[in-house]
């Protein structure tokens, strides 16, 4: 809980700490500026770079041999979509139950789950590209070899970056849930999992839509873990043992690339993915308020 | 106590506790509790399995380098000679430069949102400034490519490098954009929304009555920040800095794209580097044999070293909240 501003504005008669202390505000306000420009400066420049490289073929066709003209993103858009949804199926169960786990319990042990889901949340996401590669690549490469690279090892890598955040905000927003409606549903003789079903949940939907995606706007700008497990692939492909282009491998691969037209083909691909993000965020925070209408 | 005893006599069943597990013998609560039981250990076994694997995969290049492999600096793929020297100390140098760059930035905007910025202003700009967490590191790198590099070659990394400062041991190298100072810029601008957030947040929760205390006393605005506000989240704000820390020591793409990535260390902000997370990053997909089990532990060292950065800085954060909760409290 912030607390209220002071209403009490200090007034000193030595007009050399009165000056000081406006010149200190200057330096703020300037820190302000700065930070706020940097943020201007980013997405101006992608706004206007990646507008202007858009054009419809990049959602029509997929990638062409480096050094050629034309080419999309067809191909990436899919992947990460794929990889979205594998993330999903992953994540999603596991981050709500964790979720209403800590909503149930307050032990000890409970309380270091909870710590220690923070401190997954501070993992770098290539040490779980990493976890991911080391569980789904190399027992694969070793079953069958020549087939390392897969868009399972991709979806599990996003998937466990996922948990955590999906897990803190389901415990946050089930806590606003009122007592009255739990001890309600129990004293008319429901079971718990019956009243985390039927009443808990409902009435949490849109706090935990909301948590799934902020969520989803994490991963879906990932790359550093998808480069050893997705991998990416020239060809269009959609099956999930086989390796599976990504935006933001693209984005990566085009935007070191020495060849103009890649570079334009980069731009375009953050503006989508800035868009997805935006998208996300913004129907995250009107789920919220849906959510606080009720 | 005989009258209490008859009050429990009196009253049946105990009402079901709210929070608490049920002891009812419902074949369906139990399998319900086992089911929120594991998801949420499952936490616990994703960073011990994480913890194990890393450990299982470098194995190889523990037996062959022991502790050589972090003050060994040659890293030669071709000669099996793998050292992390370099990276450790790349990692370890572009992060500090990003915080010099992105502590007083971020303090002092913290400072503005939390004590000066009137509310019609501190919204949008808190909203703005947290925006930037949202942005991918990839699209960072790609900024950094095509308008940082060429903005600090022309307008910085030359004037300084063609003169008298070029000298300086932290001005040398070549000045094309592929070295540390764009990383520690780039990485400076990343971990800003975290420092700016964390400490603004830190700074609200301070009592007002502490401020109003300061003023009865003839202070100005800033010598109460100054004298009374920043002593009382000093810890607090230390945790916000290390928490930044955490996040640059682990940041991967945008490094990638514009440190350069040579397996070297120099203290000169104008020559190449390379990162833990990004030589992972570069290398990782076409090793094998004792190439990827030295990654491997590359990979180790990197998340020992953000667990017990982000583990201080959460502690650090988490007892100035509740000190300042208590005391605000009491008031």
């Amino acid at each position: 809980m912030p607390e209220p501003r002071t209403s009490i504005r200090p007034w000193h008669r030595s007009r050399f700490r009165r000056a000081f202390s406006a010149v200190m505000a200057g330096v703020a306000a300037s820190a302000t500026i700065v930070a706020v420009t940097a943020l201007v400066f980013v997405l101006l420049y992608i706004l206007i770079g990646g507008i202007g490289s858009m054009n419809f073929s990049i959602f029509t066709q997929g990638p062409v041999p480096m050094g050629q003209e034309g080419g999309g993103l067809r191909n990436a858009i899919i992947g990460t979509l794929i990889l979205i949804s594998i993330a999903c199926v992953i994540g999603l169960p596991i981050g709500i139950l964790g979720g209403v786990y800590q909503l149930e319990t307050n032990t000890t042990f409970s309380r270091t789950l909870r710590f220690f889901t923070d401190v997954m949340n501070s993992i770098p996401s290539i040490v779980m590209g990493i976890f991911a590669y080391l569980i789904v690549v190399l027992p694969a490469a070793e079953i069958s070899p020549g087939h390392a690279f897969s868009a399972f090892a991709g979806g599990v890598a996003l998937g466990f970056l996922m948990i955590p955040t999906v897990m803190r905000t389901t415990e946050e927003i089930l806590r606003l849930v009122p007592v009255a409606l739990r001890d309600a549903s129990l004293a008319l003789g429901a079971s718990q999992w019956r009243t985390t079903l039927s009443v808990i949940l409902p009435s949490a939907r849109g706090g935990i839509i909301t948590g799934i995606l902020l969520a989803l706007a994490r991963i879906a700008g990932e790359t550093a873990p998808l480069l050893f497990t997705a991998f990416g692939n020239l060809d269009f492909n959609v099956r999930l043992d086989r390796p599976i282009d990504a935006l933001p491998l693209n984005i990566f691969n085009y935007a070191t690339s020495p060849y103009e037209n890649l570079h334009h083909l980069a731009l375009a691909g953050a503006i989508i993915l800035l868009a997805i993000i935006l998208v996300l965020s913004i129907a995250a925070r009107w789920a919220l308020k849906g959510q606080l209408q009720d | 106590m005989p009258s209490e005893a008859a009050v429990i006599e009196a009253v049946p069943a105990a009402p079901p506790k709210s929070r608490r597990w049920e002891t009812r013998r419902n074949i369906g609560d139990k399998v319900y509790k086992w089911i929120l039981t594991v998801a949420a250990v499952s936490v616990l076994l994703i960073i011990a399995g994480t913890i194990y694997e890393l450990t299982m995969g470098s194995r190889q290049s523990i037996a062959a380098f022991g502790l050589r492999f972090f003050s060994d600096s040659n890293w030669d793929p071709g000669r099996h000679l793998f050292g992390a020297l370099p990276f450790i100390l790349g990692t370890l140098y572009s992060s500090f430069w990003a915080l010099v760059l992105a502590l007083p930035i971020g303090l002092f905007t913290a400072i503005f949102l939390s004590e000066m910025a009137p509310r019609w202003l501190e919204r949008p700009v808190s909203f703005m400034v947290e925006l930037l967490a949202a942005i991918p590191s990839v699209v960072y790198g790609l900024w950094g490519l095509f308008v940082l590099q060429p903005f600090l070659v022309k307008y910085f990394e030359g004037p300084i490098a063609n003169g008298p400062l070029a000298a300086l041991p932290i001005f040398g190298g070549t000045a094309n954009g592929y070295d540390m100072l764009s990383a520690s810029v780039i990485l400076a601008i990343m971990v800003l929304p975290y420092i700016t957030a964390v400490s603004r947040d830190i700074l609200r929760a301070i009592p007002r009555t502490v401020r109003e205390a300061s003023y009865a006393l003839g202070a100005t605005s800033w010598e109460t920040i100054k004298g009374v506000v920043l002593p009382y989240a000093r810890a607090g704000i230390i945790g916000a800095v290390m928490l930044g820390f955490g996040r640059a020591l682990g940041e991967t793409m945008a490094v990638t794209m514009v440190i350069g990535n040579a397996p070297i260390f120099k203290t000169d902000l104008f020559s190449s580097g390379y990162t833990l997370a990004s030589v992972i990053a570069n290398e990782l997909a076409e090793a094998s044999g004792l190439y990827r089990s030295a990654l491997i532990e590359i990979g180790l060292c990197l998340f020992l070293i953000t667990l017990v950065v982000n583990a201080a800085a959460k502690l650090l954060i988490y007892y100035t909240a509740q000190d300042l909760n208590a005391t605000g409290g009491k008031k």
